[in-house]
């Protein structure tokens, strides 16, 4: 009878295990409670720094148009990260460029596939595999969880071109790397909160703590001592560690952490922490505080429009737009023409201006975008602390 | 005695079950089963995967022999996840910085890995065994805290490098690797197949050809009886456990010593609960936990081939649900179906009065 029990004792555990692993992500609630409204002043009042000069035409968009690139010859392949379609962030931003794509340039839409939650590193191998078997080509790989699966299976299928978008660590012929200067972006977003914030105090609030959103936290804090010195403080928080990939997609998380950053005195959050960045908004609306969206522009957002008011800008990575780019050089037969990173001088990052907020800065945040272009201001790519 | 019938009629039973619940699934959305099973059935013979397949039911096998261990003692160590994850990335790292002759330097590696496995299954062995804990909530609490060590070692103020944007631990030298077994097109075996074979006979030499192996069971089923047989059932849970510890540490060590060579932050998670759930499919016989991790990464590559017809991979997801579930169920049907036959060939030979308890009646 031990063994009957044991099974039916296991299969309970289980269940409750699933069950936990369920009802991880829960409401978090709005706990009203006022942002600290000690003193304070007017927006802009913490800038100690004069901007740079802002070029003559700052309304001038860079609109990359391939009108004429012909792709019907072309199959795009699409692997996406964690997530898939749907997360409002990297890889709707993917699957934007890649039907762009196809609508201007007549390609064929090949196989989506998402990543699943805790696949191997094999099951990723297989993925790029099977797509490229069934002609493929090119197959963008979204993520640099892909990098390794990239590495070894692109030299197995030498007339299929690979992008990879977020890492630039492989080396080979037929992979073309899509990788991006967050750092840059970031910084005009940390020039953003400095104006906005009245308390002298703002947040950055990272999802997982890797390095790749370290160049976030880092150009945002640069972009704050640019403008308001040592006047302003720079709070960082991250919601997970390297490696639980969780603090991506918790808002229940991300507005627990807000709110007490906000109670703290941040009054501007600037979020790089995908799908959890609503948990980061709905804090500052409920608090009377600012946020700033990251990767698309979130105040477009369908479903952030209840709380669009708050987000002030949005750091932009045109994932979208170097997607598209790519299938365009694909077309072309020239891959290798793509910038080697896509930063501020090719506007394959940026700052969004849908939100009229924004609009008494431009100037001030153009003066800093030229600098960096121009190379007067070097953004590192690390954080200071 | 094995009874055949027993032990392999359930897992059928399930397996029929499950394809018909996840068929109906296909069906209300839109997809012909036929097409789904025949994508799953073809993968075997199409490019690698049925060796990448079997690799990853080496990984699933081991995991399945950690959890299994506990459960012989009535253990339930869901911490097979922490302790895999904590032994993988101190084995990588101690791995990497080492530098040893060959062989050696896999033996080295695959003794820190179980020496880490165990080290982090004792502080639950030991609050179970000295303050009655339940194992269930230290372990899932560890499982929790394996996140914050690994973040911690492989950043590279610690012990980390960069690589992109990912992190990882250095790469092991060729001294500390595994070799695979090459098989042409379809790929290579990883060559800790051979110790995971190994471990298996060992599992059941040590249950039914030891001393040791037969009062973990003893106590397992009844404490109290082993306890009045003279056997410690603390000094069991004790030794359950960290076994359980020690084996679990090995888990992630075919990928690590056989394909990576390094622990990333990217690397694979959950093993450790898919091990609870193949040592249950299996019964917590070796060969059926063999069986069980071969079916469950067939499943889980399934699910990478359906998406190339369309078909959302959720469903391998719903059939492996399924599995577990139906198992359990269709061992009980089983066993019910046995005793109640058990019942009337023991009635019909007492002639219709109560059998005496020499007869196997009730007393």
């Amino acid at each position: 009878m031990r063994r009957k029990r044991g099974g039916a004792l296991a299969a309970i555990a289980m269940a409750g295990v699933l069950a936990m692993a369920g009802c991880a992500k829960d409401s978090g609630g709005d706990g009203n409670q006022a942002a600290g409204d000690g003193g304070g002043g007017e927006p802009g009042s913490c800038v100690t720094n004069e901007a740079p000069a802002a070029p003559e035409n700052t309304q001038q968009e860079q609109t990359t148009e391939h009108g004429d690139v012909d792709a019907s010859d072309l199959k795009i392949g699409l692997a996406f990260d964690v997530g898939g379609r749907g997360d409002a962030s990297f890889n709707d931003a993917a699957a934007a460029g890649v039907d762009r794509a196809v609508e201007e340039f007549g390609a064929e839409k090949g196989n989506e596939s998402p990543a699943a939650g805790s696949e191997s590193e094999a099951a990723k191998e297989q993925r790029l595999r099977q797509m490229a078997e069934q002609g493929n080509n090119p197959i963008i790989a979204v993520g640099f969880a892909y990098a390794e699966a990239v590495r070894k299976v692109a030299p197995q299928y030498p007339d299929t071109e690979f992008a990879l978008v977020d890492d630039n660590s492989v080396d080979a012929e037929n992979v073309t790397p899509l990788v991006f200067a967050e750092e840059e972006g970031s910084f005009l977003a940390g020039v953003a909160a400095a104006y906005k914030t009245s308390e002298c105090q703002v947040g950055f609030v990272g999802g997982v703590k890797t390095p790749l959103i370290k160049k976030f936290q880092a150009g945002f804090e640069q972009g704050v001592k640019a403008a308001g010195g040592d006047n302003i403080e720079v709070k960082s928080e991250y919601l997970t560690p390297a490696g639980d990939i969780s603090g991506f997609n918790d808002p229940a998380k991300a507005n627990v952490k807000s709110k007490s950053m906000i109670s703290q005195g941040s009054d501007v959050l600037f979020h790089a922490a995908g799908a959890s960045g609503q948990g980061v908004f709905e804090a500052a609306a409920a608090n009377d505080a600012l946020g700033i969206g990251v990767d698309s522009d979130q105040y477009k957002q369908k479903t952030l429009a209840d709380v669009k008011d708050v987000i002030v800008t949005s750091m932009l990575k045109k994932v979208d737009v170097a997607v598209y780019d790519y299938v365009a050089a694909v077309a072309e037969g020239d891959p290798d023409d793509l910038p080697e990173r896509f930063d501020l001088s090719v506007d394959g990052v940026g700052y969004s201006k849908s939100n009229p907020a924004i609009e008494d800065i431009t100037d001030e945040l153009e003066g800093y975008k030229k600098a960096i272009v121009d190379g007067d201001i070097e953004v590192s790519d690390t954080p200071q602390s | 005695m094995i009874n055949w019938r027993t032990a392999l009629l359930p897992p059928a039973l399930a397996i029929v079950f499950a394809m018909l619940l996840s068929s109906v699934a296909l069906l209300i959305s839109g997809a012909n089963p036929l097409d789904a099973f025949a994508t799953m059935g073809a993968q075997l013979f199409h490019g690698n995967t049925a060796v990448s397949t079997v690799n990853l039911a080496i990984v699933y096998y081991l995991a399945g022999l950690a959890a299994a261990i506990g459960f012989q003692m009535n253990v339930f160590n869901i911490g097979v996840e922490g302790q895999y994850r904590f032994a993988a990335v101190v084995a990588a790292i101690v791995g990497g910085w080492m530098q040893l002759p060959p062989v050696l330097h896999v033996v080295a590696i695959l003794v820190v890995a179980v020496a880490s496995g165990a080290l982090y299954a004792l502080l639950p062995a030991l609050l179970k065994v000295y303050r009655g804990v339940s194992e269930v909530i230290t372990t899932i609490m560890l499982n929790s805290i394996v996140f914050g060590i690994v973040a911690f070692l492989i950043n590279p103020e610690q012990f980390g490098v960069l690589h992109g944007n990912n992190l990882s631990t250095e790469e092991i030298a060729p001294s500390g690797r595994i070799p695979g077994i090459p098989l042409g097109e379809a790929g290579t075996l990883f060559g800790f197949v051979v110790i995971a074979a190994a471990l298996g006979y060992g599992y059941w030499f040590m249950l039914n050809r030891t001393r040791f192996g037969f009062e973990l069971k003893a106590s397992g089923e009844s404490k109290t009886a082993a306890a009045a047989g003279g056997v410690s059932a603390r000094k069991m849970t004790l030794a359950a456990m960290l076994i359980s510890g020690g084996v679990a540490g090995l888990v992630a060590m075919p990928e690590l010593l056989g394909r990576d060579y390094v622990y990333a932050m990217t690397a694979t998670q959950g093993y450790g609960f898919t091990g609870l759930a193949v040592a249950l499919l299996g019964r917590n016989h070796p060969a059926g936990i063999a069986f069980g991790a071969l079916l469950w990464a067939f499943l889980d590559r399934s699910a990478v081939s359906l998406e190339s017809i369309g078909i959302p991979s959720e469903i391998a997801t719903i059939m492996q649900g399924t599995i577990v579930l139906s198992v359990v169920v269709a061992y009980e049907i089983v066993r019910r179906a046995d005793l109640a036959a058990e019942q009337r060939r023991v009635g019909r030979a007492g002639n219709g009065r109560p059998a005496s308890v020499a007869e196997g009646g009730a007393v």
